[in-house]
């Protein structure tokens, strides 16, 4: 296979994801646009690490402590936009502005 | 051009399309299920480059756990589910030439540095990650495990509704009408709670004529 095939689709599902991280106004679509971001690194790791073809595949290795981080993040991310919903009955990334000046 | 070549070619572009779908959709729930397919497209990728065990915790972390998880998001802050307004403040201009800009610099490196590159794919077995992964990354491993333990209860006393915090949400004005009608007070209409009955006792051990 060639190499720059799965490097151009990670490049292109990186900046779809930041695209969408700086446009859209939804906290929930930031973080899907963020999940989108891990994902495109996690398929560059693979990419390398079968570029490499260490004996430790590390490649493979960090693409899955990227996934359970990415996990991690998702889970902590949806509980502060539930408290800023609770707190400002809104969703609206333009709206959580306390810590803004 | 060879088959992995082309089969990593319709992943491009179906993960590709998925995911500018993800971006651009009016509706939110839309968005997330559009992230499936995204999301099993990178799957899709895993595959073709022979990490047959990221593929599968990819399907099952991601579109198993994740988009249930934004899904559960999204009816829980009773989001505006439909269309929405969609641009923030830095409007649509801007994003879309930063993006832009920047998959053209990628774009022009990868074809620079690795254009002419050829993947020697050896199919990674879970068996042959699994020696790997719990002999030489045995400690990394443990703390990714403490970090997601750690994670998961910050999110639940994040996540937990505190005594007295915060405003009520502001009613949906297509519910007003519903909630400004008067609350029935019977206790007949509130099954379990009883409230003292009002009748005067009847008074035993006296004879009513």
């Amino acid at each position: 296979m060639q190499a720059a095939y799965p490097l151009t689709f990670a490049a292109l599902l990186f900046c779809v994801g930041v695209y969408g991280v700086l446009s859209r106004r939804h906290a929930v679509l930031v973080l899907m646009s963020v999940e989108l971001m891990l994902a495109a690194v996690t398929v560059n790791l693979v990419t390398f690490g079968a570029m490499v073809g260490d004996a430790l595949y590390t490649g493979q290795v960090f693409a899955l402590f990227v996934m359970a981080v990415g996990a991690a993040e998702v889970g902590i991310g949806l509980a502060i936009v539930l408290l800023i919903y609770r707190n400002r009955a809104s969703v609206n990334i333009d709206d959580a502005d306390l810590m803004k000046y | 051009m060879t088959l992995p070549d082309v089969i990593m070619l319709a992943i491009t572009v179906l993960g590709g399309s998925a995911a500018l779908l993800v971006v651009t959709s009016r509706n939110v729930v839309h968005s997330a299920l559009f992230l499936v397919v995204a999301l099993l497209s990178v799957a899709g990728a895993f595959l073709a480059l022979g990490a047959e065990f990221l593929a599968w915790a990819q399907v099952l972390v991601y579109v198993g756990a994740v988009v249930i998880l934004i899904l559960f998001g999204l009816m829980l802050t009773r989001a505006p589910i439909g269309p929405m307004a969609q641009h923030n403040e830095l409007g649509k201009a801007l994003p879309i030439a930063v993006s832009g800009g920047f998959f053209a610099v990628l774009i022009t490196l990868i074809f620079g540095s690795f254009g002419d590159t050829t993947l020697e794919l050896v199919p990674v077995s879970p068996g042959m990650l699994g020696e790997v992964l719990y002999i030489p990354w045995a400690l990394p491993f443990m703390a990714l495990g403490f970090l997601l333990t750690v994670a998961l209860i910050g999110a639940v006393v994040l996540a937990r509704r505190e005594e007295g915090e915060g405003p009520l949400p502001e009613p949906d004005p297509e519910l007003a009408d519903v909630s400004r009608e008067p609350v029935p007070t019977d206790a007949s209409t509130n099954p379990g709670v009883s409230a003292p009955s009002e009748e005067p006792a009847p008074v035993t051990g006296e004879v009513t004529r």
